[in-house]
């Protein structure tokens, strides 16, 4: 099915497709802005309520014209556009910079066929290392997240219900300092206790518990606990705010009751705690799939993680709609993961973001 | 009683795991720092040196990087600052069934992987390049700051909508009322409102840009940031010069994040004696207005 | 210029919900006017229209003869005083009340003359260079008060500032208002639900209920000569008996209510067979079979003596007890619980109004 698409028979009208498409996407977002703000004007007038004021009157023009230039530069300028042009360049060929927009530009599945197929034309096999590296990153991605949560939970727990404000506070200052040092500094500070002549290593063989030393890096070890290493506070923190606002009454009742801790656990401070475990689970997610830094210090020489892919892509490969396609698949994972964990937790976006 | 001590040994077992797992990397790298091995090494710790630091300030090439780490960042928060104030007041006047996505837009590139935030950037970018012919857009530094600005004035537009979510519209109306222009009230008492949180999204986008990785390897094209020039580094090999450099950064940022609790702490203990007095004085005095009319 | 504020047949929508509906009424130059009622009346809405930041769906908000429509809450002669009192807390007293001269662009040394004058009216002599979370209640009260008037308004409107005060303020505050008022001369325009302040403070008070203005009048007018079942029962406690007239002439009525006929005047001219609420004051009912006025007798509840008076609680005809306030030098024997007593009431205490909406509704 893919192949007789690929077959270059649309090529001769496409430029102009090529730029209708293109202008189309431009127009999207002011379209719907314009579409927007004709309903709110019509349904201002309709209201006939005295104190509605236009968003110009509450404004001023001086004021009107900063909000509408900034912020419709970043929503749709900076954000929308750009996902919009990476989509549709993702279904262009890999041509010469100059090339794009000429005869040879047109609209094709090859990117993805290539992801697929591992040839932009055949069919016949698969692309098996990239397969591998996608499901294997997000198979890592969820394991990450859930060796996270499990990891932050008691202590997130202790400290928003046991811990005393001094201690607390201790802890916390404790928690963010690490924080600041960079994510590379840390996947660098990881690799130096985990690599075959780091810490570790040297420590078990100096003191004679090991004849050989572990190639952690090699196994990849290095680059889980290097993730979850990267991101364990943005688990921590949506945690320890969610479980803080419990009430602590609520927890006491049920000990009452003679409930046993895991129950406690489970069926009160879990499910009140839901909106700080998705924030906490997504967050963690995301950052693990999208990873660069922690796969590329830390990943031994066969890993392959999908992030480093994608970036290969680019710069290695110089072949940008295939990059963009990745990426773009990357992204829908994502979009997807989010969606789930939406509907699995029963939360919306902002409760996520906070 | 020796339940509790096992579940007292098991806590600390527990904390003293879970610290150990975040400090000791650090310490770690700190200790490689100042051994003189060639290759970053904590044990066996063979001798007490400096010269990892001073190696530091003559590599050029982590200079330039650092330099362009600060333009980038000063130019990103000249950008998501504004921007992140104006999407924030828009939020708040936003139509409302445009609300949602509206919110939906502006967030995304927080939960976006941020190689795609770069990605996508420089794609959009070196078309509009193409189309329009101004090479000076398809610039490493612009569309660094660009492609970053986009999820940090997400951030920064967090950081006001919290703000501006304890603010009183009354005092808007008051302003009004005693006769300013829309203008005057923005500018003498919604932007004074909004000073702290200038102050700290301008912070939090600095150190947002200075340390991003994902989206600036992308976006940066040929050109180095610190982070990057360190990747790379790192990537290839690694010297205790990076945990030199390392310490250099823990060592201000605690001393940052020091004197920021300090200024915090003696603030609030003003705020505290301030309010006391006047709490003394609500006796209600006698009303000299009363007493001047009659 | 005159400062005279007219309602001209004012209604004030918000999408189907009509919070004025139909107010007209014209507020004299130098008047102390209260708008009362229950919250929700839409007595704050019209107070957000004459200061310009609502317009009337319909009808004409004049202050001094011209025209306010169009005219922004920044270019009208008023100043608004809010329920929160809306301080500027980033401004020091000084800067809070000196603002709208600022924006008025007067010369500092002028805005340094006014704000010491007005320090001086409001008893904050000392008190220019402090922050506003340094104020006590009261102060702030104060700073509010200077801030309106600096700009030198026509008309000062007060949207319910005592509210957040504690008793004893707000009875202290009662009356520095009213002196304050009566020194700068300008029209006060007060928004309040408590009828205390009301009829302590003001010349003359506009009744509001569900939209409507039911009855303006001074203090002793709305109080005495209530026009509506709403007004009588809303200003000062009074006790309703609902019935039918029976007999009407000579301007006074007969009401069949549950627990008998009684009499009472007719001002509103209420015809035989119009539904009819009669009023009586509990000051004005007096335990014991009356001489030629009107008597029932009614179950006693419970009595509470409260020093100078006591108020004697009867089963009434509705859900709503009978109150009867008998004063310390009243000699008459308190009833105890449960006996059946007679009260009764002298002829020009009864008033009979068309039926309507009580305010303990």
């Amino acid at each position: 099915m893919g192949q007789r698409r690929a077959s270059p028979c649309p090529r001769a009208g496409s430029p102009v497709i090529e730029s209708l498409v293109k202008g189309l996407l431009f127009a999207v977002p002011f379209v719907i802005v314009a579409v927007f703000w004709i309903l709110a004007a019509r349904e201002r007038r309709a209201a006939a309520d005295p104190s509605a004021k236009s968003f110009l009157e509450r404004n001023g023009g001086v004021m009107a014209a900063f909000l509408i230039v900034a912020v419709g530069f970043w929503a749709i300028v900076m954000i929308v556009l750009p996902q919009l042009y990476m989509v549709d360049f993702s279904f262009h060929p890999k041509l010469p910079a100059k090339d794009y927009g000429g005869p040879e530009d047109h609209y094709t599945l090859a990117s993805y066929r290539y992801f697929i197929y591992g040839s932009t034309e055949e069919t016949d096999s698969y692309n098996i290392v990239h397969l591998r590296a996608f499901v294997l990153t997000i198979g890592a991605s969820i394991g990450v997240t859930f060796f996270s949560f499990w990891f932050c939970y008691p202590l997130a727990y202790f400290m928003a219900q046991s811990a005393g404000p001094a201690r607390l506070r201790m802890l916390m200052l404790l928690l963010i300092l690490p924080f600041w040092v960079n994510e590379i500094l840390r996947a660098f500070a990881m690799r130096i206790m985990l690599g075959t002549s780091g810490l570790i290593n040297n420590l078990l063989v100096g003191l004679g518990v090991l004849a050989e030393p572990i190639d952690f890096l090699g196994l990849d070890i290095g680059m889980y606990t290097g993730l979850a290493y990267a991101y364990l506070l943005l688990m921590m923190f949506p945690l320890y705010n969610a479980i803080e606002s419990l009430d602590r009454n609520q927890i006491e009742a049920a000990r009452d009751l003679g409930a046993p801790w895991w129950h406690i656990h489970l069926n009160v401070v879990m499910p009140f705690a839901k909106p700080g475990i998705a924030s906490g689970c997504t967050m963690v997610f995301m950052l693990s799939a999208g990873a660069l830094a922690a796969p590329q210090i830390l990943g031994g020489p066969n890993s392959l993680w999908f992030t480093p892919i994608v970036y290969d892509r680019f710069y290695q490969a110089f072949n940008w709609p295939q990059g963009s396609a990745y990426a773009l698949i990357l992204l829908l994972t994502c979009i997807v993961f989010v969606m789930a964990v939406m509907r699995v937790f029963k939360v919306n976006l902002g409760e996520i973001t906070r | 009683m020796t339940s509790q001590g096992v579940w007292r040994a098991m806590l600390g077992f527990y904390l003293l795991l879970f610290f150990g797992f975040l400090f000791g990397p650090l310490i770690v790298m700190g200790i490689t720092a100042f051994n003189t091995p060639n290759y970053p090494q904590a044990y066996p710790f063979e001798a007490f040196t400096i010269h990892w630091f001073s190696d530091l300030l003559g590599d050029s090439e982590l200079m330039e990087g650092l330099q362009n780490s600060l333009i980038i960042g000063a130019g990103v928060v000249a950008l998501t600052v504004p921007v992140g104030l104006a999407g924030a007041i828009v939020m708040t006047q936003v139509y409302w069934r445009a609300r949602g996505l509206y919110y939906l837009i502006v967030v995304s590139p927080v939960l976006t992987p941020g190689v795609i935030l770069g990605i996508s950037t420089v794609i959009f970018w070196k078309d509009v390049t193409r189309v329009t012919d101004a090479k000076f857009l398809y610039d490493g530094f612009f569309l660094a700051i660009v492609g970053q600005s986009t999820f940090i004035s997400a951030y920064c537009m967090l950081v006001f909508l919290a703000r501006l979510q304890r603010f009183d519209r009354a005092q808007e109306e008051a302003a009004l009322d005693l006769g300013a222009t829309q203008p005057q009230v923005f500018r003498h008492i919604l932007l004074p409102f909004l000073r702290p949180a200038v102050f700290s999204s301008a912070v939090l986008a600095f150190l947002s840009s200075f340390e991003n990785y994902n989206t600036t390897t992308f976006a940066i094209l040929a050109d180095k940031t610190l982070v990057t020039v360190l990747a790379g580094r790192v990537r290839q090999g690694t010297t205790p010069e990076i945990s030199a450099l390392a310490v250099l950064i823990i060592a201000v940022t605690l001393a940052g994040a020091i004197a920021y609790e300090a200024l915090r702490r003696r603030e609030a203990a003003r705020e505290a004696t301030a309010l006391a007095q006047a709490r003394v004085e609500d006796g209600g005095e006698p009303g000299p207005a009363l007493a001047a009319a009659t | 210029m005159s400062a005279d504020v007219e309602l001209d047949h004012v209604w004030i929508r918000f999408g189907p919900f009509v919070a004025v509906r139909d107010a007209t009424l014209r507020i004299e130059n130098g008047e102390f006017f209260s708008f009362l009622g229950p919250s929700g009346c839409g007595k704050t809405t019209i107070l957000r229209t004459i200061s310009g930041f609502l317009e009337p769906s319909q009808g004409t908000v004049r202050i001094g003869g011209q025209d306010m429509r169009g005219i922004g809450a920044n270019r009208r002669p008023t100043a608004l005083i809010f329920q929160n009192l809306a301080l500027f807390p980033l401004m020091t007293v000084a800067e809070n009340i000196a603002y709208g001269l600022r924006v008025r662009g007067v010369p500092r040394a002028e805005q340094r003359r006014k704000v010491d004058e007005l320090l001086g009216l409001t008893a904050l002599r000392d008190q220019g260079t402090k922050r506003i979370a340094e104020l006590s209640g009261g102060q702030k009260q104060r700073v509010a008060i200077a801030r309106a008037l600096a700009v030198e308004p026509k008309v000062l409107l007060l949207d319910e500032p005592l509210s957040a005060l504690d008793l004893k303020l707000r009875q202290h505050m009662r009356n520095e208002l009213r002196a304050i008022q009566q020194r700068v001369g300008i029209t006060f325009i007060y928004i309040t639900h408590d009828q205390g302040e009301a009829l302590t403070m003001s010349d003359r008070i506009a009744v509001m209920n569900a939209g409507m203005i039911e009855q303006v009048g001074d203090g002793q007018t709305v109080f005495d000569e209530p026009t509506t079942a709403f007004v009588a029962s809303f200003v000062g406690e009074n006790n309703p008996f609902q019935g039918k007239v029976v007999a009407a002439h000579d301007g006074r009525v007969t009401v069949d209510t549950p627990v008998g006929r009684l009499g009472g005047r007719n001002p509103r001219g209420l015809k035989l067979g119009d539904d009819a609420i009669l009023f009586v004051r509990p000051d004005a009912l007096r335990l014991g079979p009356g001489a030629g006025g009107d008597t029932l007798s009614a179950v006693v509840l419970n009595v509470a003596f409260e020093g100078t008076m006591s108020h004697v609680f009867l089963k009434g005809p509705t859900r709503k007890d009978i109150i009867i306030t008998v004063g310390r030098g009243e000699s008459q024997r308190l009833p105890e619980q449960g006996e059946t007593a007679s009260i009764h009431y002298g002829a020009a205490a009864g008033l009979a109004l068309p039926a309507g909406r009580l305010a303990s509704d």
